[in-house]
């Protein structure tokens, strides 16, 4: 009897699950799939072939935006790693007990804005009116106004603005668990700092690191308003190649494959940073 | 702690580091909200004085937010697809919680990593495959049996549908980190007490979770108000405020209407925020 009830029970929680999953991600990306083998013959006539994916190594502009938005991602991934983690061990180790708890609050902050709004602001710091472009002319180190928007650079700032939070909330969950005295034993058998760092204070906090990295590489590559909104026209994001497959050109067949191409694409990077580093996806992501 | 006075100047330097990284913070966000105050037909630098015209004001050229049509019906289709998302998202995020968090089956680790998987799939992708399910569904019904259902085409259904795809992990994360903190022997204790288990699970287990249901759905409500990527390929006529400002920015050309969306939004969340962190804080003291 005491079984049946926790067998039912079992069954009542896991429904929603399955449905949930089932139904919302694993059909769906799997009808993803199978309308992106499918090519256009004829008007109204279809059929399945490797088609849409030979189309996409034949052109080199939809692999180049691959791999420039795959090459980006892993430059602001990294970026966001080397700003974010001094500010992360500031939170978790130096400040102090009050400072700390408002520091954080800080920094989650712009999570709670959305990226529209703060792509937004950074249009207005930036652009040819814009208020940096402004300052500079009013001050009279330039004579003319400057156009920041539209480059490389400024999407890569963009982008790097829009995830490192993702970076910082990991890394400082990690740095807190960490006892104070493992670094000053560090110390105390006189390690110097950039010793104690790379011994014991990075090795500690490598399940955050990864963990901050993945999600973060994954919100980049996936992410389509900074790069259109900062980088213009001309941005080659690859989610925007798909928008304009879908949406301007309507086709859908070689939308989806783009779709999957960056899903299979993004994984791979994701299961390779895993691998060299050693970590498993339930270690590092699920924990936090 | 020798090691943290050995170098005052490094200190320092550290200090204005996190200081500049604040600023850097900041900066875009302030400019977004000011530029509402303005009294300019442009989001830019000159100042010319301060006004309320973005807000109240009911005539062209400075139609303020509160006048203007579209705005408004995108602010309220924002609302309505963020509460039904947000209610649904908690509902199955508390199951989620007690199924992996108390519930024994095989494959356990497996599914929970299928779990967390939504948060990770690039939105854009997800959108497209609820539009490609669901049109496919739509036209099949159609094709074989005459049959339109406007729900599967793009329109809300379909955004609350995409949303709720991964919104369900955050709450689900959320109410399951509580969760695991509960001592079962409370529960115990009011099974040997003689209450059952339906009432155990209203009086005891429910209200301990409560704090994380409510940050958990405020979470949901406001990353469903943000959404811009899934939200893009499933909208349909009646656009959420997110698409509404970005075919004004793409389109028209920004104004400092925009400005005092932003700034309302802004206030909005920094309020939702507080109410977190009350929500918490009580916890910690309870």
């Amino acid at each position: 009897m005491q079984k049946d009830v926790k067998r039912l029970s079992l069954i009542l929680l896991f429904t929603p699950f399955a449905l949930w999953i089932l139904l919302l991600i694993i059909i769906p990306h799997m009808g993803m799939v199978v309308l992106s083998l499918r090519e256009k013959v004829a008007p109204r006539v279809y059929e399945y072939g490797l088609g849409n994916y030979i189309d996409f190594i034949n052109e080199p502009i939809y692999w180049n935006t691959l791999l420039r938005t795959g090459s980006m991602s892993l430059l602001v991934t990294v970026l966001a790693l080397l700003i974010g983690f001094p500010i992360a061990y500031y939170i978790a180790k130096i400040a102090g007990n009050r400072t700390r708890g408002a520091l954080f609050l800080l920094c989650l902050v712009p999570l709670w804005v959305s990226d529209l709004i703060r792509a937004f602001g950074w249009i207005l710091l930036l652009r040819e009116t814009g208020v940096i472009s402004s300052v500079l002319q009013w001050s009279g180190l330039v004579h003319e106004p400057i156009e920041f928007l539209y480059n490389d650079v400024t999407v890569i700032i963009g982008l790097v603005y829009t995830v490192i939070l993702f970076m910082i909330v990991p890394l400082v969950s990690t740095l807190d668990g960490m006892d104070n005295a493992m670094i000053e034993a560090g110390y105390n058998l006189g390690g110097s700092g950039p010793t104690v760092l790379r011994r014991i204070i990075i090795p500690y906090a490598m399940p955050g690191i990864v963990s901050g990295c993945i999600v973060v590489f994954m919100l980049t590559a996936g992410s389509y308003l900074t790069p259109i909104l900062l980088g213009g026209k001309n941005s080659s994001w690859f989610t925007e190649q798909i928008y304009d497959q879908f949406i301007t050109r309507f086709n859908w067949e070689s939308g989806a494959a783009f779709g999957f191409l960056l899903l299979v694409f993004t994984s791979f990077v994701v299961w390779l940073g895993l691998k060299i580093t050693g970590q498993t996806l339930a270690n590092t992501v699920a924990r936090s | 702690m020798a090691y943290r006075n050995k170098n005052a100047a490094f200190l320092w330097g550290y200090r204005l580091y996190v200081l500049a990284f604040f600023i850097f913070l900041a900066a875009p966000l302030i400019a977004a909200g000011s530029f509402a105050f303005n009294d300019s037909l442009f989001p830019s630098l000159p100042w010319r004085g301060f006004t309320l015209d973005w807000f109240f004001n009911d005539s062209e050229p400075k139609l303020g937010m509160f006048h203007d049509r579209r705005l408004l019906s995108g602010l309220y289709y924002s609302f309505v697809i963020a509460s039904i998302v947000s209610m649904l998202s908690v509902a199955v995020g508390t199951c989620n919680a007690f199924l992996f968090v108390r519930g024994q089956f095989p494959a356990k680790n497996a599914l929970y990593i299928l779990m967390i998987l939504p948060l990770v799939i690039p939105g854009v992708i997800l959108g497209i495959s609820m539009l490609v399910l669901a049109s496919t569904i739509a036209n099949g019904l159609e094709n074989r049996f005459d049959i339109e259902i406007d729900a599967l085409r793009p329109g809300i259904a379909l955004v609350v549908l995409g949303q709720f795809a991964f919104i369900t992990t955050i709450t689900s994360l959320v109410i399951t980190a509580r969760l695991k903190k509960f001592d079962e022997s409370m529960e115990e204790a009011a099974f040997n007490l003689g209450a059952s288990r339906a009432r155990v699970l209203r009086t005891i287990t429910l209200p301990f979770l409560r704090p994380a249901m409510i940050a958990a759905g405020i979470v949901a409500f406001l990353v469903s108000f943000e959404n811009f990527n899934t939200t893009l390929f499933l909208v349909g006529s009646e656009s959420p405020l997110t698409i509404t400002m970005y075919d004004r920015m793409a389109k028209v050309g920004s104004t400092p209407v925009l400005n005092a969306v932003s700034f309302v939004l802004m206030l909005g969340s920094g309020l939702l925020a507080l109410v977190t962190i009350a929500v918490q804080r009580d916890k910690s003291k309870g």
